[in-house]
């Protein structure tokens, strides 16, 4: 028997599998395929203070091995998300979940992180500082180190529950705005969110996405992802979650043995709504594959 | 929503640039005409939607017949094109809501417009088992294009338009709609055919509409827009809206 459960700041899951924000709607939407509580946790779509309905279409464009979405954090805003999403959540799924916030201003993180982090469904609060899909939001915050530890420090005045910052690989030195997050009294850094990216349609002569510019994901953002987890990993001592590009049990050991304690599948969900599921029931086999019977035993062990 | 392998049975050219493609498989997922699938393709990452056309009842396996209509429009879809019978397609497959028949009246009217005209098929055909008298319109550019007239010519009166009158009618399907009586209108096209429809309809009707896709099931919100009454997905509480909440 090979061990799968992993901790998260002080929280123990059974497997380290996440499904990102964004790309696994509010979880219940999912349980109609399969019963997500095999699921390590989920994190739900990026919640702001006031409804929004996101940018104009297309939002989404092919790109080799991954996509590109600018779907703008389209949400039903934070009170709705609690009287009616995560209402509907907590009936198919039974374990902490993590929600994932983002916002425009800094009391706008601290509003949202208050109100949700009175939810007895919430185990972690994610903080996206990092959605390259909005104006004057998200992405700002997460690539001036000042601007991260001041979002920090503003969502630590309003929650005791673990803080997990979301980071934007759009920067040049992830590990300076790790710091800047961990030194203000986060609980652990999640990473990557989707690298900036555009097409141009031929036949037009102008951008495929409606916002000219998104995010762009998938398996080919995965040697992006580590490289920054790895870095990351020695930046800090608090705990590390790693996404980008993951699809295969193989792919989360390598994020493991980068530093990550837990990490998150995104993008694969949209191609293969069973992806985390199969994933989570190959983990043991890859593991066996590799002579690994613990997975804490592997967390930073390419260091 | 089913997921799974499907086999194809045939794919053949049908017009200019448009197949017709046979897969064999699970049925079951499939609740109504006018939904859609969505094609894993071999060396492309997202989906490919595609709308049912026709389908068979399950056997006692579950497994019937899909029939899918596609146009060459880039690379994914010039991809499936030399897709050869007995290949393994990963599909998605009854994906969306499909055309609400309980609203068709006696006599309803179906308004198909170039590769907008497959889901319609398939809504004929089960509006015809139910006892309706549907008139079928579909309308092309020019002669090469035209498809599956035959097809509805089975089962129902069928007009043919083409824009620049080498076949059928010469004009719009709009043009023919004016001497059809009709007690509801089911529509699938391009975005200036809707136009045109939704100043000459005259009675009540669904449009289906189509955007660009992530997920295709209602997870990534790619696929969003803005109803009178409320934000939809296309994927997922679409393709088919009705003509009273859409807003032009
Ligand atoms: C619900 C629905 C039903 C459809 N039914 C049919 C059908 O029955 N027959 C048919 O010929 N076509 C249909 N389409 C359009 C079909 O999906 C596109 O023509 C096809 O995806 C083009 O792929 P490509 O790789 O050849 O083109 P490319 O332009 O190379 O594709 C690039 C990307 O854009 C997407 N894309 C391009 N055009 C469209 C489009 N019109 N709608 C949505 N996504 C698009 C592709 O899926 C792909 O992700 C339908 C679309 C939707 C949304
Ligand atoms: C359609 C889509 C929507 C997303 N929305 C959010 C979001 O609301 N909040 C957020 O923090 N990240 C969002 N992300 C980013 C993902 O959570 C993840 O960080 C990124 O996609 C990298 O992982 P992947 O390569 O596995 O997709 C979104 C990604 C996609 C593809
Ligand atoms: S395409 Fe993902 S929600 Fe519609």
């Amino acid at each position: 028997m090979v061990n799968l459960k992993v901790d998260l700041c002080g929280i123990t899951l059974d497997n380290p599998v996440i499904p990102a924000s964004g790309t696994f709607g509010y979880g219940y939407e999912f349980a109609e395929y399969y019963d997500i509580n095999i699921l390590g946790s989920l994190s739900f779509k990026g919640t702001t203070l006031e409804p929004r309905f996101g940018n104009p279409t297309p939002r989404i464009a092919e790109c080799p091995s991954g996509m590109l979405n600018a779907v703008g954090l389209q949400n039903p805003g934070v009170e709705e998300v609690i009287s009616t999403e995560l209402k509907k959540l907590s009936e198919c799924f039974f374990k902490p979940v993590m929600a994932n916030v983002s916002g425009f201003s800094v009391s706008d993180y601290a509003g949202t992180c208050e109100r949700i982090s009175g939810c007895k469904e919430v185990g972690w609060i994610e903080v996206n500082i990092s959605c390259p899909n909005v104006h004057n939001g998200g992405m700002s915050f997460g690539t001036v180190p000042s601007s991260a530890a001041e979002v920090t420090r503003a969502v630590r005045r309003v929650t005791d529950k673990p803080i997990i910052m979301k980071l934007s690989p759009n920067v040049t030195d992830i590990a300076e705005i790790a710091r800047a997050c961990e030194s203000e009294g986060a609980d652990g850094i999640s990473l990557i969110n989707t690298l900036l990216g555009m097409r141009i349609d031929l036949k037009k002569g102008k951008p495929v996405l409606a916002n000219k510019t998104g995010g762009y994901s998938g398996p080919s953002v995965l040697p992006v992802a580590i490289a920054m987890v790895y870095k990351v990993y020695e930046a800090v001592k608090i705990p590390v979650v790693g996404m980008g590009g993951i699809s295969s049990a193989e792919d989360v050991l390598e994020f493991m043995y980068a530093g990550a304690s837990a990490v998150e599948v995104g993008a694969a969900n949209l191609i293969d709504p069973f992806a985390c599921k199969k994933i989570i029931e190959d983990l043991p086999r890859v593991m066996e594959k590799y002579g690994i019977n613990d997975l804490n035993n592997i967390i930073g062990g390419a260091h | 929503m089913t997921e799974g392998f499907y086999v194809v049975l045939s794919n053949n050219k049908i017009a200019k640039d448009v197949y017709e493609l046979i897969v064999e498989g699970d049925v079951t997922g499939i609740s109504a005409p006018g939904q859609f699938v969505n094609i894993k393709l071999d060396g492309f990452y997202l989906r490919r939607p595609i709308s049912i056309c026709d389908y068979s009842a399950p056997d006692e396996r579950g497994v019937g017949k899909i029939t899918l209509i596609y146009k060459v429009v880039g690379h994914g879809t010039e991809s499936l094109s030399a897709y050869l019978p007995g290949k393994r397609l990963d599909m998605l497959c009854g994906l969306g809501n499909g055309y609400d028949m309980s609203k068709s009246g006696d006599k309803p009217l179906l308004i198909g417009g170039g590769v907008g005209v497959p889901p319609l098929y398939a809504l004929c055909k089960k509006l015809k088992e139910q006892g309706k008298k549907p008139t079928v319109i579909i309308g092309f550019n020019t002669k090469d294009e035209v498809f599956y007239e035959n097809e509805f010519s089975g089962i129902s009166r069928v007009i043919v338009t083409t824009a620049d009158g080498s076949y059928g009618l010469k004009g719009f399907v709009t043009d023919a709609m004016k001497d059809v009586d009709y007690t509801y209108f089911y529509t699938c096209g391009p975005m200036p055919m809707f136009r045109a429809i939704e100043k000459t309809a005259l009675t009540s009707g669904q449009y289906s509409f189509e955007e660009r896709m992530g997920c295709g099931f209602g997870a990534c919100m790619g696929c969003s827009c803005k109803t009178k009454y409320k934000n939809k997905r296309i994927c997922k509480d679409g393709p088919v809206l009705e003509r009273e909440e859409i807003i032009w």
